[in-house]
């Protein structure tokens, strides 16, 4: 049995490597600074896409550029706050939406006239803060009893958390229902004519804004993941009670996953809140969170880079190719269907790195630097090919 | 450790070439890493866990039934019996997978009790499965690694700053996984996913990820399955090596070599009860163990 396993092993190890994992050893054999003078001006370029505003990158004259690359990065904060509760720890939330919603009504009932608050006009960067609280706490108060459930029972009950918040928007009185919240506030500052800077109309400085989250939070994330907290979530995802019998206290990482998720979740909320200028109970509904899940799916649930790729994917090229938004779920199952059968682990596959000083040990152990992570072995497997 | 064997000679690569006292030292300071805050156990004999009078229900089957016994610091204890005898389920109870319908077990004269599984084995109960369950995209590095975090403390607000006890902890893991690595003989596919490692290396992988747990009791179930002989004896090197660290070892073992050959004593099991229990000797001239095994008398002790 050994032998056989062993031999099949050695087969795969001489197939020439998929273009995939050429491209990443060829990264990964990079030395830390040759990759920070690689990233710098790929993140330069990002901050100046907004002005790039022509062929072949313009979605005019059908929808603002602009605000098309805003919604894209803010489906990108989305799906990597989802990526945590859904890639990481592999939990799957169809709730997720629940908490974009707190976030955006939180920012609503702070700063809008229309807001039970006597004085409802708190600076955006005490909103900010609170807003992630909140969420963070209700995420504690959905993670706490659901969270002992697993799989399919966890997706269910999150479904109608869901619903549950966007049925509250619609019957308690001070949320207001259909008629919602104008005037929500959004950052402060002014242009040196006094103009603000922040307006519904022009998506550039909110662009910049999400893209400077996005980048902390993948910062963030990033320490999370190489650290013990990082491995006891993909332990979970990987064999839950194997996780636990090693010693992983499973239930609070995985509420943990919940609550950073929901404050992620939460953010995006306000950003878009701001945006808009206005908040109501149309958009929180169950689509909006398969929509989030599809932007994770996509791209690659577990791998933060995937994940953003996927929101540009479900969020970008429609707007670049004009679809009608009758036509955009009909596009998106279509394109997952295939997706899942030529390629499920997403456009970029998971993987990542767990341990803080993982490049020194494996340097000393192996004389790479990195794992070998080939994405071939997802069909190396032995799973279906075992003959 | 004065006396390294061939097998322990074969165990990594960088051991080739060296002379004997550099081996030895190598593997002095492999065992040191493995375990250094091991202290050294002196009490060798008083009882480490004991089952008392545990039966385990699932709806009508008895699956033990009133099994009594001591496992003893420092010993290799066997366990055998017919399949279906109730071994796995007999780990499954000690590691707090399932709680038993009445009896109860003790660790070092504490009850189990109500404890969660991850509290079980921060208490020093540490267990590899029959049927191999790693965590199969992590890499071997990664899967020791996780066995280590059962001690350590760092959470959500200490990773994210980076506080340095993450780094501490962080450094002494890998260090530590890394000397586990080099233990059970699979260092040199530290950096591959789990589920691409051959099977042997597998299941010395999930010693080593037990191992990383620093566990007082360290459970092994079936480790040789599937082993050819040769790999059986590594193994049990492997295991001698392990007690002789100051653990110890529970094993589920089939093959009656393995088990004369490396436990001090034995426990048998059938349909849920203890029908033996004893020295390889005793065990082997035992009547009811010999029924047991189909009546017919066991080809091991031969
Ligand atoms: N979760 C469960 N529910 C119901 N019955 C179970 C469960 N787990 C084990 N059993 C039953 O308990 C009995 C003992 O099983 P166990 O796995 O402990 O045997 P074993 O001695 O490990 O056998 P083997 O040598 O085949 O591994 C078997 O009859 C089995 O079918
Ligand atoms: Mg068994």
């Amino acid at each position: 049995m050994s032998a056989e396993v062993t031999t099949r092993t050695q087969a795969s190890e001489g197939t020439r490597q998929p273009f995939g994992q050429r491209v990443r050893d060829w990264w990964n054999s990079r030395s830390r600074l040759e990759q920070w003078l690689m990233i710098i001006p790929v993140v330069v370029l990002v901050y100046l896409l907004p002005v790039m505003n022509f062929f072949p990158l313009s979605t005019e004259p059908w929808t603002d550029y602009e605000l098309a690359l805003f919604n894209a990065a803010r489906l990108g904060l989305i799906a990597l706050g989802l990526n945590v509760v859904l890639g990481q720890a592999g939990l799957l939330d169809l709730g997720y939406v629940g908490f974009f919603a707190v976030g955006a009504y939180v920012a609503a009932i702070m700063t809008s006239r229309d807001s039970f608050l006597t004085d409802p006009r708190y600076s955006w960067v005490v909103v900010v803060p609170v807003a992630i609280a909140i969420t963070m706490v209700s995420g504690v108060v959905i993670g706490t009893p659901t969270l002992r459930l697993r799989g399919d029972y966890l997706a269910i009950v999150t479904l109608g958390f869901g619903e549950m918040v966007r049925l509250l928007a619609d019957n308690l009185e001070p949320l207001r229902g259909n008629r919602g919240f104008q005037d929500v506030g959004g950052p402060p500052g002014t242009y040196a004519n006094g103009s603000p800077i922040f307006t519904q109309g022009d998506g550039k400085p909110w662009y910049w804004l999400t893209v400077t989250f996005i980048i902390v939070i993948l910062l963030l994330i990033g320490n999370l993941e190489r650290s013990r907290v990082g491995r006891a979530w993909v332990a979970i995802r990987e064999d839950e009670d194997v996780a636990e019998i090693m010693g992983v206290p499973t239930f609070r990482f995985k509420v943990w996953a919940f609550v950073i998720g929901a404050g992620i979740g939460g953010l995006s909320g306000v950003l878009y809140a701001g945006q808009v200028g206005f908040v109501n109970n149309q958009r929180f509904d169950v689509v909006t969170s398969i929509l989030f899940v599809a932007a994770v799916v996509l791209g690659g649930s577990g791998n933060k880079l995937g994940v953003l790729l996927g929101a540009l994917v479900i969020s970008y090229l429609p707007d670049r190719f004009q679809l009608a938004p009758e036509y955009r779920f009909l596009i998106f199952g279509i394109a997952l269907i295939v997706l899942m059968i030529f390629r499920p682990q997403g456009l970029l596959g998971a993987r990542q790195r767990l341990l803080a000083r993982g490049r020194q040990a494996y340097q000393r152990l192996v004389g790479k630097p990195e794992p070998v992570a080939t994405e071939s072995a997802l069909i190396d497997s032995g799973k279906g090919t075992n003959a | 450790m004065s006396d390294p064997t061939p097998v322990e000679k074969g165990l990594a690569a960088e051991v080739q070439g060296m002379s004997e006292s550099e081996l030895a030292q190598h593997l002095e300071e492999v065992a040191e890493a493995v375990a250094p805050d091991r202290e050294i156990q002196v009490d060798v004999g008083d009882t480490l866990l004991e089952l008392d009078d545990v039966t385990l229900r699932f709806g009508g089957l008895v699956a033990l039934d009133s099994v009594s016994f001591g496992i003893r610091r420092g010993e290799i204890l066997g366990m055998i019996g017919p399949n279906g005898a109730g071994k796995t389920t007999c780990f499954n109870v000690m590691t707090g997978v399932y709680r038993p319908s009445s009896g109860e077990v003790r660790l070092e004269g504490r009850r189990l009790g109500r404890l969660k599984r991850y509290q079980i084995t921060r208490r020093g109960i540490a267990r590899t499965f029959q049927n191999i369950r790693l965590f199969e995209e992590m890499t071997a590095l990664e899967n020791v690694v996780v066995g280590t975090d059962a001690r350590h403390k760092t959470s959500v607000v200490g990773a994210l700053a980076r506080l340095p006890r993450h780094w501490q902890e962080e450094r002494a893991g890998v260090e530590r996984a890394m000397a586990l690595l080099e233990f059970v003989g699979i260092a040199d596919r530290a950096a591959d996913r789990a589920k691409n490692l051959p099977y042997g290396y597998q299941r010395r992988l999930e010693i080593a990820r037990a191992l990383a747990t620093e566990p007082k009791l360290l459970c092994l179930d079936e480790p040789a399955a599937g082993f050819n002989p040769a790999e059986k004896d590594e193994l049990m090197e492997l295991i001698r090596r392990i007690r002789d660290d100051g653990y110890t070892v529970l094993l589920i073992e089939h093959d009656m070599r393995v088990v004369m050959g490396v436990t001090d004593r034995i426990v048998v099991l059938e349909f849920g009860k203890k029908i033996a229990e004893g020295t390889p000797a005793q065990v082997r001239d035992d009547p009811a163990v010999i029924a047991a095994y189909l009546g017919v008398p066991d080809d091991g002790a031969a």
